[in-house]
């Protein structure tokens, strides 16, 4: 799919590096873990961008990293047009108005001892947006549009299901109106059914309060689902960056492919009679990542100049971003 | 039947709780066959988990109550004591649980974990037993068997672990291994890793396999027949493609058509069911499913549904007649 408008976000060379120390009295740095390690992204207007890739290859770090939760080691972040890196908190706090979170454990991410109502409203009054009357008004009114009731705003969150703790989540990412919110795996917590609800709200509001999102996630399936273009992360890179379903239909990447043929179909047949690529052995540590093309180690492809030459993001179709030595599909 | 092993009739377990009595397992009973891979879907708190473990004896909780049968090899195991149950467990009934950290002793290395379990059940000497933990690891795909015997668990890699654990549910060649959710807390590339490892198992050593996972993707991966559960019952037990391709019961429509799936176009919305699974304190009279489902009548709401059996094994729990059945369901019905 085309860009829908201006990007929004702008993310280059992105770095978070997060240093291992040792000593007694003076701290050496012994080694450093690269979780994310030179990203470069684009998030235009109303588009939804899928972020995947397996646990520890970066992802949530990269989150944290745009919103300025952790502070990035190098790169830039703009958002629309505004350097955040180097700001100071204060600074930051106006634009945070802008940028808001979805967690993915929706009963870590709640404050247990406040009311539904505080946790929506908090926002709102922080930011000198709402109080009082008008205050519970609004919030009443978020609480309606993701699906809860008006009287559940003086409930405690142990009162709720994990889908409906979800649904608060969502409200209170919504009380700002911001331009973009950053979804940390939404809904891998939650059971498939409640599962199809929530994305299907995450769906409708973005339509309404015409939302960009950054949305991550293990599961492909959801993520092509709701995706626009899709970004592929690999030990702190990305190594595949896509339109959705160009990057179902012809993978670049040998990674992606992996990842695409080792997600079970729900379909016996169609399970049956497809090709499978099984990877063999496990993900490096971001410690000591493999020299070269990080991911030569597991890769059925790989050869010589894989092990010493560190592929580039490409071009290899428009708009269809790869980097890899031995493309596939093209 | 013959190659019929083991067989669960009307299992009930219940837990009294300071909030009233919860139905945990009300009424499962199914069949499994010898080399057969039997898989139990159901989402969170539908009693797939305490299922299984009250197979082996392991739901020991003090207010817990169980009755109904569970008949391995012509032996009821409800009942017994843990001391009548150790020649059941590991050697005959194994069991691989989600999260290989917590299952595995962080303080001894795997190679005597495992030997450790062949001493117990087997009069070997310590050096042979070491020997069979090193080919077992062999056998489930470990490189280096001989070094990384001598490792500790948080060594391992969330995949190896599990390896290790379904090596050690294997030291004493059982039948049946049940595994509960055991790909979940894995990635996708590891994961495929894993199922392909219970599948070659299957294969060539003709293991029975229960396999307890939410995610329908690794269901048809894998399984021979389905067992369908929502709060606590099975509402369907059919075969892998019929559970797919000519499912009976509302919930399991409901289940195929919210997935997400990779093989096809994308469509607008998913097919959301709507609301949560009941409270197990009180659940719905009638059918437990009818406050969800969009096929509901008078009837659903006030009497239990009737168990169902068509073409012999297609088994299932809902007062819908056999023509909607039919109509409905399968991997056709997709953007309602």
């Amino acid at each position: 799919m085309m860009a829908k408008g201006d990007p929004l976000l702008e993310v280059t060379d992105l770095v978070k590096h997060f240093p291992i120390k040792s000593g007694v009295v003076v701290d050496r740095e012994v080694a450093r873990v690269r979780a994310v390690d030179g990203v470069s992204l684009t998030l235009h207007e109303g588009e939804t961008l899928g972020l995947v890739g397996e646990s520890g290859c970066g992802k949530s770090t990269l989150c944290r990293a745009i919103l300025q939760l952790t502070t990035p080691t190098s790169g830039s972040v703009r958002f629309a047009g505004q350097e955040l890196v180097g700001r100071s908190r204060r600074d930051l706090r106006s634009m945070r108005r802008q940028m808001q979170m979805i967690f993915q454990d929706p009963f870590a991410s709640l404050n247990p001892r406040k009311r539904v109502g505080q946790i929506v409203g908090d926002p709102l009054e922080l930011h000198g947006l709402a109080r009082g009357a008008e205050l519970k008004r609004r919030v009443q009114n978020l609480l309606d549009r993701v699906g809860l009731a008006a009287e559940h705003y003086n409930r405690f969150p142990h009162e709720f299901s994990g889908g409906q703790r979800q649904r608060i989540g969502i409200a209170r990412a919504l009380a700002l109106r911001p331009k973009l919110i950053v979804a940390d795996e939404p809904v891998s917590a939650l059971d498939v059914s409640v599962q199809a609800q929530i994305i299907n709200l995450l769906e409708d509001v973005q339509d309404e309060f015409g939302l960009s999102y950054l949305f991550v996630a293990h599961d492909l399936g959801v993520v092509r689902h709701v995706s626009d273009r899709i970004a592929v992360m690999y030990l702190g890179k990305i190594v595949e960056n896509s339109g959705a379903d160009e990057l179902y239909d012809k993978p670049i990447h040998p990674y992606t492919n992996a990842l695409l043929s080792a997600v079970p179909i729900p379909d016996p047949k169609r399970n049956a009679a497809r090709e499978r690529l099984v990877l063999e052995g496990d993900v490096p540590s971001p410690i000591d990542p493999p020299p070269g093309c990080h991911f030569h180690t597991r890769c059925p492809w790989a050869t010589d100049v894989c092990t010493i030459d560190e592929p580039a993001l490409l071009d290899h179709r428009p708009a269809h971003l790869a980097a890899c030595h031995h493309p596939r599909n093209v | 039947m013959s190659g019929v092993i083991l067989k669960v009739d009307d299992l009930r377990v219940s837990f009294a709780t300071e909030d009233g009595v919860v139905q945990a397992v009300d009424g499962v009973s199914f069949e499994l066959t010898a080399g057969e891979i039997l898989a139990i879907v159901g989402e969170s708190g539908c009693g797939k988990s305490v299922t299984a473990q009250t197979l082996t004896g392991l739901t020991r909780a003090t207010n817990a109550r169980i009755t109904g049968s569970v008949n391995y090899r012509d032996r009821e195991l409800n009942g017994l004591s843990d001391h009548q149950l150790c020649d059941v467990r590991g050697e005959q009934i194994s069991m691989v649980f989600q999260d290989p950290m917590c299952a595995l002793n962080p303080v001894y290395r795997v190679g005597d974990q495992i030997a450790e379990m062949i001493r117990a059940h087997r009069d070997v000497s310590k050096r042979k037993a070491q020997a069979r933990a090193v080919e077992l690891l062999r056998s489930v795909g470990i490189p280096n068997p001989d070094r990384r015997a001598r490792h500790y668990p948080h060594e391992f890699s969330g995949g190896m672990r599990q390896r290790v654990m379904i090596a050690m549910a294997l030291a004493l060649e059982p039948d049946v291994l049940i595994a509960d959710e055991p790909t979940t807390a894995l990635d996708v590339t590891i994961q495929a890793q894993i199922l392909q490892l219970i599948d070659r198992l299957n294969r060539e050593r003709g293991l029975a396999v229960i396999l307890i996972t939410h995610d329908l993707g690794v269901v048809a991966e894998v399984a021979d027949r389905v067992l369908v559960m929502y709060a606590g019952q099975v509402v369907e037990d059919a075969t892998l493609d019929e559970i797919f391709y000519a499912p009976k019961h509302p919930y399991t429509w409901g289940l195929l058509g919210s997935l997400a799936r990779l093989d096809q176009p994308r469509t607008a919305r998913l097919v959301q069911i709507p609301g949560a699974p009941p409270s197990l304190l009180a659940p719905p009279s009638g059918c437990r499913f009818a406050p969800r489902c969009s096929h509901v009548f008078e009837e659903c709401t006030v009497l239990p549904p009737l168990e169902s059996r068509t073409g012999g094994m297609h088994l299932d729990r809902c007062w819908l007649d056999a023509d909607e059945k039919a109509h409905h369901g399968g991997l056709r019905t997709r953007g309602a």
